[in-house]
């Protein structure tokens, strides 16, 4: 890969994305506001965030298609505002909305798009066919894509963006929209790619998502980078090990009130509209020390932590759309 | 299947030309699913409007050469200018909503420019094909003409043909900018209502704008259309003046520039950011 070190910066080991203090601003508005990453080869990666948190516009500087406003970027160990066809040529995209051409085939799709990167027209078809494939579309090939449902275009956008056998592989929020079934097919897929050597970096808001797929994963709130690493290293630092999920009747008195009353049973303990959140080393516990202070909750539930309550605590509770 | 390693490694980037090569394939498909549409308004079009307006409405026009700046019919005088008015339609046509299809609807420009395809070759592919369908549908336009005997001589068709470039340079250029940058596509009522109807009627292709009162004459003389049946004319009847045709030629060429790079600026603005 040297000769593609065309930037002057040399990137340590194999480090194929490098970011340092990476911003992004749109006007005034600060999307991604300094941030630091280094994907491995092979890795999976996950940026996690709520909607608004910055993840689509760091996705899109990492594709080359969006020019970081300060900070450093190395995409294969080049500059992605001077060598951006190179580095497209060898990264794949698989953007949040499925951009293929309805009114060609699901094969013309791909031997189409195989022709972008300048693979032959011989090689394209063999190529396409090899991809419809791998994501099981073989039988459709030369159904309009108009036809197809929505979890069999996402697999054929995935199977696109493999057409130029790409080194990494960048997926927008890849199964949003699909119904599990069409999700696990999905999964399924990218995990084969994974096992294949691909670098995979993919943005998400699906906790069981990123807990399947990613290695190492950030959690991104408001532009920044608020937690950074394994699936089972961030519910260890961030929550206790078990949850116990309380429910009162509105008779009771508000949440606010009752989480005071309940607060030293837990490490700590989380408001949310219909229920608290009592996280703990023992859950069951918790449950015990709510009865024997006097308080009757309608249900109870004891639950081990997840990477949805990591989210939760790092990036509010409020809902953003 | 392999996926490590990748075709393109250590070739270098696509220049605009080899990048808008490579969308080839694209076009062609895109040719191949729309042309027998094409064919039919192609071919029938110019005939029912040489008919309707160059025989049967021009058989009650009495006029003499002079008037029809040097036309011996009017069947002659307004064929030429016909076919510079429908290369500007199917320009127009070609140049709104598929653009606007490209960044918003389909987005086949974003797939596109994931691949190491840059701006410049997006639009320099798009416009070459609007070129090449057009010119093909005024090849089919002059070869219903030719049979009517209006041209000087046996290469004025040809001739006829070549020039059309500079019309769909004029339009396609400048328009798919103006498309490029829009959000919504009602705009494009606007152009076609205030921008490509006026001039279809009044930039000299029916009728010899010298008729018109003089700051009107003024204005219809400012508007490419009438640069292009002008020289359309001058071409097709053997009538040519070199002064006039060096200053037809400058003025589209200049518009066809300046609309080209205004369209790889709009088109960056939108997709790049």
């Amino acid at each position: 890969m040297t000769e593609h070190l065309g930037s002057g910066s040399a990137v340590a080991g194999d480090v194929l994305i490098h970011a340092r203090d990476l911003r992004k601003s749109f006007g005034s508005f600060e999307a991604v506001r300094g941030i630091d990453v280094d994907v491995p080869r092979g890795q999976a990666f996950g940026f996690l965030g709520p909607n608004g948190a910055g993840k689509s516009s760091t996705m899109r500087m990492v594709a080359a298609v969006s020019p970081p406003t300060s900070g450093t970027l190395r995409i294969l160990g080049m500059d992605p505002s001077t060598h951006s066809s190179a580095i497209k040529a060898r990264i794949g995209v698989c953007p949040q909305e499925d951009t293929l051409d309805l009114e060609l085939t699901v094969r013309d799709n791909l031997v189409v798009y195989a022709r972008y990167f300048g693979i032959p027209r011989r090689a394209a078809r063999e190529r396409a066919d090899e991809l419809l494939d791998f994501v099981q579309l073989g039988d459709k090939a030369g159904a309009m894509v108009d036809d197809l449902s929505g979890g069999m275009k996402r697999r054929l956008t995935i199977a696109r963006s493999l057409v130029n056998r790409p080194e990494i592989l960048l997926l927008d929020e890849p199964t949003t929209g699909l119904d599990p079934q069409a999700r696990h097919v999905v999964w399924d897929r990218l995990f084969r790619l994974k096992a294949e050597g691909v670098t995979l970096v993919l943005t998400t808001h699906y906790m069981d998502e990123a807990e399947q797929l990613c290695d190492r994963l950030v959690v991104m709130d408001k532009g920044r980078i608020a937690a950074d690493g394994s699936p089972a290293e961030l519910v260890r630092e961030h929550v206790a090990r078990e949850v116990a999920e309380i429910r009162f009747a509105a008779a009771d008195g508000s949440h606010v009130d009752l989480a005071e009353r309940v607060a030293g049973f837990a490490e700590r303990v989380e408001v949310l509209p219909d229920r608290l959140l009592l996280y703990s080393a023992d859950g069951e516990r918790a449950v015990a020390d709510v009865h024997a202070a006097g308080l009757t909750p309608s249900t109870t539930l004891v639950r081990r932590a997840s990477l949805e309550d990591v989210f939760l605590r790092l990036t509010g509770r409020t809902l953003v759309d | 299947m392999s996926t490590t390693t990748s075709p393109g490694t250590g070739v270098a980037p696509p220049g605009t030309v080899a990048a808008a090569l490579r969308l080839t394939a694209y076009w062609s498909t895109v040719f191949r699913r729309t042309w027998r549409g094409g064919v039919v308004s192609a071919l029938l079009t110019p005939l029912l409007y040489v008919v309707a307006m160059g025989v049967l409405l021009g058989g009650f026009v009495r006029a003499d050469a002079a008037e029809l700046e040097g036309a011996t019919s009017y069947l002659a005088f307004v064929a030429p200018g016909l076919l510079a008015a429908h290369a500007m339609q199917m320009v127009i046509g070609e140049t709104t909503y598929p653009v606007m299809s490209g960044v918003k609807w389909n987005k086949t420009y974003y797939a596109m420019h994931a691949a190491p395809i840059g701006i410049g070759a997006i639009v320099l592919a798009h416009l070459v094909f609007v070129g090449l369908r057009t010119l093909l549908a005024c090849a089919a336009f002059v070869a219903v003409l030719t049979p009517f005997g209006l041209f000087a001589t046996w290469y004025a068709p040809l001739l006829t043909v070549a020039v059309q470039v500079l019309v769909v340079g004029a339009f396609a250029a400048p328009v798919y900018a103006f498309s490029a940058g829009l959000d919504n596509e009602w705009a494009f009522n606007l152009l076609f209502r205030l921008g490509m109807i006026p001039m279809f009627l009044f930039s000299g292709a029916f009728f010899p704008v010298a008729n018109l009162a003089a700051p009107l004459e003024l204005l219809a003389k400012l508007t490419p259309l009438w640069h292009g049946v002008d020289l359309t004319r001058m071409v097709a009847l053997g009538t040519v003046d070199a002064g006039a045709v060096v200053v037809h030629v400058a003025y589209l060429a200049l518009l066809t520039a300046v609309g080209g790079w205004l369209a790889v600026r709009r088109l960056g603005a939108r997709m790049v950011h």
